[in-house]
């Protein structure tokens, strides 16, 4: 069943303000005008937008060091992610957090996190938290194939299944590690397979269809809703950026064929065609969608620059609560 | 004090288990979650009755997965619980350490001061009982070092609760440190729910001419070694920090501006533990009132021994501090 026309452009306009965002933060990150390092998120949208599409308020997500996509898809506002990227004061952490550890807790988000396998456990307390206080609150916990392969994930996974907590894991596999490709990095195709030994189903979807990521996470959650514990979601996937920036330092570990194959399935020209074929929504109509999404990121990084810096009086603010 | 709360004695395990049950009774939030402490009451023994009263929701046995555990601590503070996660041996803390460091300890700080995470990490150090190099260490320094952590070490029953009930109404991440040569020494404990204020140190012993500064079990220790250091003419003073990190340094001070001399005492390892900071400080606080150098009694640069023969060498006892402090004074012991 096709979910309904409103549905499907929530997922195209969510989409495209994470690829829009992201491609503008690259634009500027190779230009040397945003500092540090930035994971980008172009290519795996789907995987975010669909999960998103069935959160709300008290809902939380934890994320990964390539974070920026989960806070967009929860409702991130531009203009305070970009002063963040940017180091400045009015920034969602002040200048403290940077790319790494953007968050939202207003949203739920509860942060993107510099270390591989950070989020499971935390998405268990979360998670947690929403049954001990009797909500009907979920969890996401998105992370990657690599994280995968972290005691914390397996700890987080039994935990999650032995309280039936209401959380999804949200396999992110694009295919690397860093630079490790998945077969150098585990003996098992499927990472949806580990979930059998935690006790709760697994799911491997088409990572780079949203439509199939929205029903699958649509189950998902209501399973997790409904109070009958966990599933992970596995969604294959793939990083048209490099693990840092857009070009990366260049060094080849995977071919301009393998990218080019997978950029033929970018998510959001597939569901665009579908909206077409659909009727919903034809090309200028898209086209009107993305420049009031491109309008939004150019004002946004516009108040970023304008922004100021962090006070040096703060650096020593917040390590405490006061 | 003749009234009966002012004499009522517990031991140390027992001044836990009431803290607990108070903290639980007082707020709905608080929650504790750890390795055998519901249906086993914890293998010391501290939470003991508390499954029967509050049910499994509140009192949760975990899996043995200590990052699972402190994460699930961090994940429930940062949505509006209050946990307290027991690790059952400090040592095991090495297994959660990315949880502590990288994730409850930076927090706060790294989203601009929009987390609030009120978790309480309990845990029990400690050697003497011959329980070897993986279940009997002192690593407090290691978590001193860490900005957003505090630290404190109970010395007994009193500060065992007291310090318990500050930390899980402090809305930052504590590590309570109790030390398990400890649970069966009684003393003093208020019936009431009481804070002793992190960041507050305790003249235990007030003396004259010389300044002991000792954490968790040294401050026993080092009461014994006043007592011995009597015979010697000398009237130490004995402090107890109870909060490491914050550390009240001007109550050392202002010992030291009196005694001229001072000693820093515990159980950790003494190379790069906590009592180089406290020497540090001092010095750099008070040079001038200074007669001899500090000295720091601590243990050997060694893992944690097991035989009974070897490990009396390991901790230190109130004739080493008795004998360090004569020797500072240029007196044989």
């Amino acid at each position: 069943m096709t979910p309904s026309p409103e549905t499907l452009l929530d997922l195209h306009r969510r989409m495209l303000r994470i690829r829009l965002f992201e491609e503008e933060a690259g634009r500027l990150s190779e230009a040397g005008r945003i500092p540090g390092a930035l994971h980008l998120y172009v290519g795996e949208e789907a995987v975010a937008a669909g999960v998103a599409a069935h959160l709300g308020q008290g809902d939380q997500v934890t994320s990964t060091h390539r974070g920026h996509g989960h806070l967009v898809a929860v409702g991130g506002d531009f203009r305070r992610m970009f002063a963040e990227l940017f180091g400045r004061a009015t920034g969602y952490c002040r200048g403290k957090g940077g790319s790494m550890h953007i968050a939202d807790m207003d949203l739920g988000m509860l942060g993107a996190n510099g270390i591989v396998g950070g989020g499971p456990p935390i998405a268990v307390g979360a998670a947690f938290s929403n049954k001990y206080r009797k909500t009907q609150n979920v969890t996401a916990c998105f992370f990657g194939d690599g994280a995968s392969n972290e005691g914390s994930f397996h700890e987080a996974a039994n935990m999650a299944g032995l309280y039936r907590l209401p959380l999804i894991f949200v396999c992110e596999n694009n295919g690397f590690g860093e630079f490790t490709r998945q077969d150098r990095h585990q003996a098992i195709r499927d990472i949806a397979d580990r979930a059998a030994g935690y006790g709760f189903p697994g799911v491997v979807v088409d990572g780079m269809d949203v439509i199939a990521v929205y029903e699958a996470a649509g189950e998902a959650i209501a399973r997790a809703r409904r109070g009958e514990g966990p599933t992970l979601l596995e969604c294959k996937t793939y990083r048209f950026y490099d693990h840092v920036g857009v070009r990366g330092m260049g060094v080849v570990y995977r071919s301009d064929d393998e990218v080019r194959a997978w950029r033929e399935r970018d998510p959001i020209t597939l569901l665009e065609r579908r909206l077409a074929e659909l009727g919903i929504l034809d090309a200028p109509g898209a086209a009107a969608v993305r420049d009031q999404i491109q309008a939004e990121v150019r004002e946004a990084v516009a108040f970023a620059e304008a922004s100021p810096f962090p006070d040096p009086a703060t650096l020593t603010e917040d390590v405490y609560a006061s | 004090m003749t009234t009966a709360t002012a004499q009522r004695q517990l031991p140390v395990v027992m001044a836990i288990n009431e803290a607990l049950r108070q903290l639980m009774q007082e707020d709905p939030n608080v929650f504790l979650a750890g390795e055998d402490v519901a249906l086993y009451g914890s293998v010391f023994g501290f939470s003991r009755g508390l499954l029967d009263e509050f049910g499994p929701e509140r009192v949760v046995d975990t899996p043995i997965s200590e990052a699972a555990l402190v994460g699930l601590g961090v994940g429930a503070a940062a949505t509006g619980l209050r946990p307290i996660i027991d690790i059952m041996f400090m040592d095991f803390m090495g297994v959660a350490m990315d949880q502590l460091v990288n994730q409850a300890a930076k927090m706060r700080y790294m989203f601009g001061g929009k987390a609030r995470l009120p978790l309480t990490i309990h845990t029990m150090a400690g050697a003497g009982l011959n329980l070897a190099a993986q279940h009997s260490q002192s690593l407090e320094a290691w978590f001193c070092h860490v900005p957003g952590l505090k630290v404190v070490m109970a010395s007994g029953p009193y500060e065992a609760k007291g310090l318990l009930i500050a930390a899980v109404h402090d809305d930052s991440p504590v590590i309570v440190v109790n030390n398990k040569a400890l649970l069966g020494l009684a003393g003093h404990v208020p019936e009431e729910m009481y804070e002793i204020p992190l960041g507050q140190a305790a003249v235990v012993r007030p003396g004259t001419n010389f300044t002991i500064i000792a954490t968790g079990r040294m401050v026993q220790e080092s009461l014994a070694a006043a007592e011995k250091l009597l015979e010697h003419g000398i009237d130490a003073e004995v402090i107890d920090p109870r909060s490491l990190v914050p550390l009240d340094t001007a109550t050392l001070v202002e010992s030291v501006r009196k005694t001229h001399r001072a000693l820093v005492v515990h159980e950790a390892v003494r190379f790069a533990g906590f009592g180089a900071e406290i020497a540090a400080q001092l010095q750099e606080a008070a040079f001038d009132y200074l007669d001899a150098p500090i000295g720091r009694v601590g243990a050997p640069f060694s893992p944690v021994p097991f035989s009974p023969a070897l490990e009396a060498h390991y901790v230190p006892n109130a004739d080493r501090i008795a004998g360090e402090v004569l020797r500072l004074l240029g007196r044989s012991g």
